[in-house]
């Protein structure tokens, strides 16, 4: 059985560059399904690795009660004072609680050689900013000097904007800022363009912050913070961690792209499965002949149904293997920037993991399996005598 | 005649065509003794290759009863039948069959895929069955490189490999000119006289049938008067 399985498959096989239209369509369309699917998980796998690592899990973010994103969310300058001074939060080597209140707006900036502007995070932050985020370093120039309308630029941005390199000035909402240093951080940050929160808040003629960062004591720390500030009647405010604020701040678009993946993948697989099933048929009714003769001089039905799923499930195997390649060498690492749901944009890159590409791999084989299975059951039941009259 | 090697009791034969059910052969009898080397002849449509296929395991009777070498062959299931045809029947067909992805030898060989021999064991066989048909010298060949008459008798080699007690085969001339032909009818003569093979074979040509040691004719369904 296995013998005859073998010789079958191998007889099969060795005629596939007699049938290279029929056989390239599997090929081709189940290439084309792993591409899509691959891609758009890379994409949602990109997005949601550059926004989760943003998050600190010994960080805690605090927004007013009810702001469901930093962006809607307003602390007075009392209000920010408060909050650093909460239960729960370390100390720096100032003496001072380790924290940072932070002021974002947002400018527009325009994309190299594009006309319509995108909105940008711009982010005041106070010096502990940088504690708070040791994945942070400064890779060209240097720091902004606090006092002075000078600006940091995230990795993300620099070469995709005008008016970011080093040494250039950028104008936004109507005033003049100098950059003087970008930086790296790998996650959502390295979108933003920082600068010092006071001189942020000057210029842009706002009293207060939008959010305050605490470095919180220990595993306990974040229950700590939560109900010391829940019990003071002066503030109103929402704590959780970073970590947590940037998963949820990603749920609904990786949902999104979760679905629109399904989706599209699920209409291209089903037209491949039809073009699956239409080139298996073609093979098995152009071996007609041949299928007859071996069942004639004795071969079972068996080994023909397998060594035709096989044919498909190499077929799609081998699609399977391009889409994947495919995806990966256009897409992986491929840097994209998109609306994140606070309105501003994020830079992230496509990840084309192992997973995705063994998920991608496993529904070509199922496509593989689904078209081979009609046909090879056709060319098992083909009556041996009306089939070699056939031919 | 003592022991018949292949034994046809009352054979119907109908196909349903449509709605209509088309009977072919209608109650047929026929004795082929051990050793025996039959043309089968008659006008085309009249149920030769109905009959082959049946005396060959291809197909089953709609009724009556089919013993080849003491096997009611009539009453096996498909699978079952699949593995008499391989220990018991080899076929030679008029258009040769072979696979054209594969040389010669590996045409020959796949019968053997179905025994338990060993590659070597294969191989040996393999090369006697060429040898038997005079194509040692073209065992590396793919069919497109081959004549019309070679290409039969590799497809011979592949029906006699597996030495089997039967050799059926349908029209095995019909698409070979009249040298080739008889070269080819010389060598199912040997098989049959020298080797002992029971040979029933399907022909046109009366000249063909001239190599059987008897010749039976077939119109609508039933034997005629049998020659000797
Ligand atoms: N699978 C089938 N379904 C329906 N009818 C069939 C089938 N096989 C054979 N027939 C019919 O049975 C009759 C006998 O066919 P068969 O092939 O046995 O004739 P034959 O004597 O071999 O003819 P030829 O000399 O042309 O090969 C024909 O009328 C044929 O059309
Ligand atoms: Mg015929």
């Amino acid at each position: 059985m296995l013998k005859q399985t073998i010789a079958m498959t191998a007889l099969g096989l060795r005629s596939v560059p007699e049938r290279w239209g029929p056989s390239l369509v599997i090929i081709v369309g189940l290439a084309g399904v792993v591409a899509v699917f691959t891609a758009l998980l890379a994409m949602a796998e990109g997005f949601r690795s550059t926004l989760e690592s943003a998050g600190r899990a010994d960080v805690a973010l605090v927004l007013r009660g009810g702001s469901s994103a930093e962006l809607n969310s307003g602390l007075s300058r009392d209000q920010g004072e408060i909050i650093k001074q909460a239960p729960g939060v370390l100390t720096g080597p100032d003496g001072r609680p380790l924290a940072s209140a932070e002021m974002i707006v947002i400018a527009e900036l325009f994309k190299t050689g594009e006309q319509t502007g995108s909105n940008i995070t711009v982010r005041g932050v106070e010096p502990a900013a940088f504690a708070l985020r040791p994945q942070l370093r400064i890779v060209e120039g240097r720091g902004f000097q606090p006092g002075l309308r000078e600006l940091i630029v995230g990795k993300g941005i620099t070469g995709q904007f005008q008016g970011v390199a080093i040494g250039e000035t950028l104008r936004m909402r109507g005033s003049d800022w100098t950059v003087v240093g970008s930086f790296q951080s790998g996650d959502a940050y390295e979108s933003e363009l920082w600068t010092d929160v006071e001189v942020a808040q000057t210029t842009f003629n706002r009293r207060g912050y939008s959010s305050v960062r605490l470095a919180l004591d220990g595993a306990a720390g974040l229950q700590t913070v939560t109900d010391g500030l829940a019990a003071d009647p002066r503030v109103n405010v929402d704590v959780e961690t970073e970590q947590q604020y940037y998963s949820g701040q990603t749920r609904q678009f990786r949902a999104t792209i979760g679905i629109l993946a399904g989706v599209v993948t699920a209409i291209m697989a089903l037209g491949a499965t039809f073009a699956a099933l239409n080139t298996m048929y073609a093979a098995v009714g152009a071996r007609t002949r041949e299928i007859a003769t071996l069942r004639a001089l004795g071969f079972g039905g068996t080994p023909v149904v397998l060594s035709v799923m096989i044919e498909s499930l190499l077929l799609a195997l081998a699609g399977g293997v391009v889409g994947a390649v495919l995806a990966f060498v256009l897409f992986n690492n491929m840097a994209v920037s998109t609306l994140g749901s606070n309105f501003t944009q994020v830079v992230f890159r496509f990840a084309v993991t192992p997973e995705l590409v063994q998920r991608g791999l496993v529904i070509a084989l199922a496509i593989g399996m689904v078209g081979g299975l009609l046909p090879a059951v056709r060319a098992a039941r083909l009556p041996v005598t009306a089939a070699l009259r056939a031919a | 005649m003592s022991e018949a090697m292949i034994r046809v009791r009352d054979v119907h034969k109908s196909y349903v065509r449509g709605r209509q059910q088309v009977e072919v052969l209608h109650g047929l009898t026929l004795d082929i003794p051990n050793g025996d080397f039959v043309a089968l002849m008659g006008p085309s449509g009249s149920g030769k290759t109905t009959l082959l296929n049946l005396v060959g395991g291809l197909d089953r009777p709609t009724s009556g009863q089919i013993e080849v070498a003491g096997v009611r062959i009539d009453q096996l299931g498909s699978g079952q039948l699949a593995r008499w045809r391989a220990r018991n029947v080899g076929f030679v067909f008029q258009f040769y069959n072979l696979m054209p992805v594969l040389t010669a030898e590996r045409n020959v060989e796949l019968p053997l895929l179905l025994t338990g021999l060993s590659a070597a064991q294969r191989r040996k066989s393999v090369a006697v069955a060429l040898e038997v048909v005079g194509l040692t010298d073209r065992a590396r060949h793919k069919p497109k490189e081959l004549s019309g008459g070679q290409e039969q008798r590799v497809a011979i080699a592949r029906a006699l490999v597996s030495d089997p007690t039967v050799l059926i085969c349908d029209e095995p001339t019909g698409d070979l000119d009249r040298r080739t032909a008889d070269e080819i009818l010389g060598l199912l003569q040997v098989l049959n006289r020298e080797h002992g093979k029971t040979i029933v074979m399907v022909t046109h040509d009366p000249k063909a049938a001239e190599f059987a040691r008897r010749t039976l004719h077939l119109e609508k369904g039933q034997l005629l008067e049998q020659a000797a």
